[in-house]
């Protein structure tokens, strides 16, 4: 963090909050234009992180490139790959069992309930709250636990195939899920008491990073960014996909559009997909996991789709351009992050640094997903 | 001539500084540990493990670890300023510890206005933080070292108001007195003499919550964790330089538990007040202690014009309130 | 002035029902499992680097050299090869070599064999200061195993 530049006319100057953080926000460079304590321009400087994943989808094969999607977004990785395989299977037009359409949505619908527990102890680290982020992580444990036990990955799942899901669920994973739910449901009230109702907390949330929703809707953000600004826009629920039309949830929205509204969001949605786990747990029917005759080689027809699912940060969406032959022509991949992030510059004119820092926690950003 | 008094009053000297010292480092040392031990227990791990069964050896490892560094000192620091800072910041720890009485029997000075010579020290510090951060020729340092002066003159205030109705109370600055005055038993201890103020728990919570902002601790400690965001008022220095300004925390944070121990709970005094003494005065402060370290895990920081909208907002009135009180009530039963 | 002493009393309290928390898990044991000294039993689908499987009954790995997996693998971080014994019916198999250094761990090799040769091992401890140990011959594991 270092001064790069003094401007003596109008007493501002460059603050350059690096690309190293001490939070898990990942590699991300802002160049703030600073007034004393007050920010005047934000600059993000992205790319730090940049792989070229959409040119190594035009490089590989469609099953080669399946590692890769949870190299994106890693605290969230099954959304990615469930947009990758439900674009190809979109294309090539493979029906998908009903089994693993559920299976998909339980291990989806547990993947976001940790990453908002990740998302939760590293916004109070940030705001300077230590403990709660062991406590996410010990309820974390046994999510990753049961994904290990079905996947054998505990962050970078490679579960979804075309067609499918790799291996099946047994009894032990959905004993092992409903004793997890109900653990999560008895804790709920603890972190309600511990952080949502402190006053310290609430003095640091509550009223701080204000984003309307035309703002959400000039830059495109959408999870619960926009859903923390009273509008109600889910994709499973506006445009669904797989199997949540059989399942019974609601959308968390609040209309005050600050940081305490984003927070309560998502804190809602862990309480909403543990609804939906259940529901899929108590209908799961029996049948195979696989789709029957998908070729080794996929070459699906020539065409152009996309598919888009409700990731934990947003709409992650993949549009895939198929010409007939082994690899795709053009993989593009809708980062959610990239668009929550784009909103930064205009809604921290004229704030408070750490208040600005608040901000940025509330988003949820994850800089791989950003840089692809 | 040199009679056996003076001999005596030598020795006597001696032993006090030596173990004064030794006591204050080592408690400064092993409160890092303890630190660190309640920050793992909070949070369901176990701590420093290794070095040491329990990890008992762990601030003797830091302490080499700090004075292994070397000592750099950055382009256009004031020399002087810049080494004298961290030797500054330790002084009002150790000298305050001259007025403190820890027993019937053990007081190094027996000073008639002990607590104004304890708060008068207590200013030093602040100063020598505020050298730091500006002789650091860093621009950082000097607006967080800006920002520690107005964070304890805003908290200074009340703890000075609650500490004046106290003296309301006892009539007298000198320590020794004011335990004396709360021997017998915890229904005499000040905390719960509410014959003399009915806001008298209130007067310690305010204590206590000034002596937090005051030690910069959590929850007001953005001074040292700016350095999350911006530099802090430390950067500049290096091994143990700022190796003593830990030190100094922490032996700020054991005397302010001290002087809490004998202005509201009653020094040395048992509880039930069977056998007072020295043990009853270190449980009691280390006892405060825990509750400093418990309360720096349990929630996250405020923001700086939050702290401040609190001492002014809040606690001045209280304490203003709690002074006007004691006052009346002094008037009207005494 | 009856708000601002009920939000007086109101922060107070959330504070001290948040110290009241950490006290209870001060008390608590801890949930850490203090590796090396503890360590975890893997679940049966964790996956380590890969194995051959060896064929109990002549004692060599079931491979049959058809080079599915060196086909499937996103990396390119398997080479097998293989030669025709006197006398057999099939390929066996001479070397294979994994390269961990560039593995992600994916599966699509075991997925890809259709002769049930691959399996994913447990290990997870894996820690050396030389490269070469990573360029792992399965070949020779597998035959050097118990």
């Amino acid at each position: 963090m270092s001064i790069e530049a003094q401007s003596i006319l109008n007493e501002t100057f460059v603050l350059n909050l690096g690309p190293q953080h001490p939070a898990t926000h990942g590699v991300l460079r802002v160049k703030l234009t600073m007034d004393g304590e007050y920010i005047m321009d934000a600059d993000p400087v992205i790319g730090y992180g940049h792989r070229m994943h959409e040119k190594m989808g035009e490089n590989r094969s469609y099953a080669k490139f399946l590692p890769n999607t949870g190299r994106m977004d890693y605290i969230a990785a099954l959304f990615n790959g469930h947009g990758y395989v439900g674009a190809v299977e979109r294309l090539a037009g493979i029906t998908v069992p009903e089994r693993a359409e559920y299976i998909r949505v339980i291990t989806s619908e547990l993947n976001r309930i940790s990453s908002h527990l990740l998302w939760l102890g590293a916004f109070l680290v940030d705001l300077g709250g230590f403990t709660p982020l062991l406590y996410c992580f010990d309820d974390r444990e046994q999510i990753l636990d049961l994904l290990e036990s079905v996947t054998g990955s505990r962050l970078t799942f490679c579960y979804y195939r075309f067609g499918g899901v790799s291996s099946d669920i047994d009894e032990n994973f959905a004993a092992g899920t409903r004793t997890f739910i109900s653990r999560l449901r008895s804790r709920m009230p603890m972190y309600d008491g511990f952080v949502t109702k402190n006053i310290i907390f609430r003095k640091r949330v509550e009223g701080i990073g204000p984003i309307s929703a035309e703002v959400c809707r000039k830059y495109g953000a959408t999870g619960p960014v926009i859903r923390g600004s009273g509008v109600a826009y889910d994709v499973r629920k506006s445009e669904p996909y797989s199997v949540y039309p059989k399942f019974n949830f609601d959308i968390p929205v609040y209309h005050e559009c600050d940081s305490m509204a984003r927070y309560k969001v998502r804190i809602e949605e862990m309480v909403q997909s543990m609804r939906i786990i259940e529901q899929a747990l108590d209908t799961l029917p029996l049948g195979p996991v696989m789709a029957e005759k998908v070729p080794r080689t996929l070459k699906p027809a020539k065409g152009d789709c996309y598919y888009n699912v409700e990731s934990a940060r947003g709409s992650f969406g993949v549009r895939l351009v198929s010409d007939g032959s082994e690899n795709a022509y053009r993989l593009k991949l809708r980062s959610p992050c990239f668009s929550n992030m784009s909103l930064f510059r205009e809604c921290s004119a004229g704030m408070l640094l750490p208040d600005a820092l608040a901000l940025m926690g509330s988003l949820d950003l994850v800089i791989p997903d950003m840089d692809r | 001539m040199i009679s056996s008094d003076m001999i005596m009053e030598l020795v006597r000297l001696i032993l006090y500084v030596v173990g004064f010292l030794a006591f204050a480092l080592f408690n400064a040392a092993y409160l890092t540990l303890v630190e660190r031990k309640v920050a793992s227990w909070s949070q369901l791990r176990p701590g420093p493990i290794e070095v040491g069964t329990w990890g008992l050896l762990q601030p003797v490892a830091d302490g080499l670890k700090l004075l292994g560094k070397q000592i750099l000192t950055p382009e256009g620091a004031d020399l002087i300023l810049f080494k004298l800072a961290p030797v500054m910041v330790v002084v009002p720890g150790i000298l305050c510890l001259v007025t403190l009485p820890f027993s019937d029997t053990i007081a190094p000075r027996n000073f008639n206005l002990g607590l104004l010579m304890i708060f008068s020290f207590g200013a030093i510090g602040v100063f020598a933080i505020l050298l730091g951060g500006w002789a650091s020729n860093n621009k950082y340092s000097s607006i967080a070292a800006a920002r520690v002066v107005a964070q304890n003159i805003a908290y200074e205030i009340p703890m000075l108001l609650v500490v004046i109705s106290l003296v309301f109370v006892s009539r007298t600055f000198n320590l020794h007195t004011i335990v004396d005055q709360q021997m017998g038993g915890f229904w005499h201890w000040n905390v719960l003499n509410l014959k003399a103020s009915l806001m008298m728990p209130v007067a310690f919570l305010i204590y206590f919550i000034c002596m937090l902002a005051e030690t910069n601790r959590a929850p007001f400690d953005m001074v040292e964790a700016e350095s999350e965001l911006v530099a802090g008022a430390f950067t500049e220095y290096s091994g143990m330089g700022f190796g003593l300004f830990f030190v100094a925390e922490y032996l700020n944070i054991m005397v302010g538990c001290c002087v809490g121990t004998i202005l509201f709970l009653g020094g040395w005094d048992c509880p039930f007040g069977l056998l007072p003494g020295l043990h009853w005065f270190l449980i009691k402060m280390y006892a405060l202690c825990f509750a400093v370290i418990w309360v720096r895990w349990s929630f996250p920081r405020t923001q700086f014009y939050g702290l401040l909208n609190l001492s002014w907002k809040i606690l001045i009135p209280f304490a203003l309130a709690n002074l006007v009180l004691t006052a009346l009530m002094l008037k009207l039963f005494h | 002035m009856i708000i601002y002493f009920k939000e007086i009393l109101n922060g107070l309290y959330t504070l001290f029902v948040g110290m009241k928390i950490t006290m209870f898990n001060i008390f608590r044991r801890d949930v850490t499992v203090r590796y090396p000294y503890q360590s975890l039993q893997m679940t049966s689908r964790y996956r380590g680097h890969i194995d051959l499987i060896r064929d109990e009954a002549t004692g060599k790995p079931k491979c049959v050299v058809c080079l599915a997996c060196q086909r499937a693998c996103p990396s390119g971080c398997i080479k097998l090869d293989g030669a025709k014994a006197e006398g057999a019916a099939r390929k066996s198999l001479t070397s294979y070599e994994l390269d961990f250094t560039t593995c992600s761990l994916c599966g699509l090799c075991v997925e890809s064999c259709n002769f049930g040769a691959l399996e994913f091992s447990k290990q997870y401890n894996l820690a050396s200061m030389k490269k070469e140990d990573f360029k792992m011959d399965l070949l020779k594991r597998v035959l050097e195993k118990k």
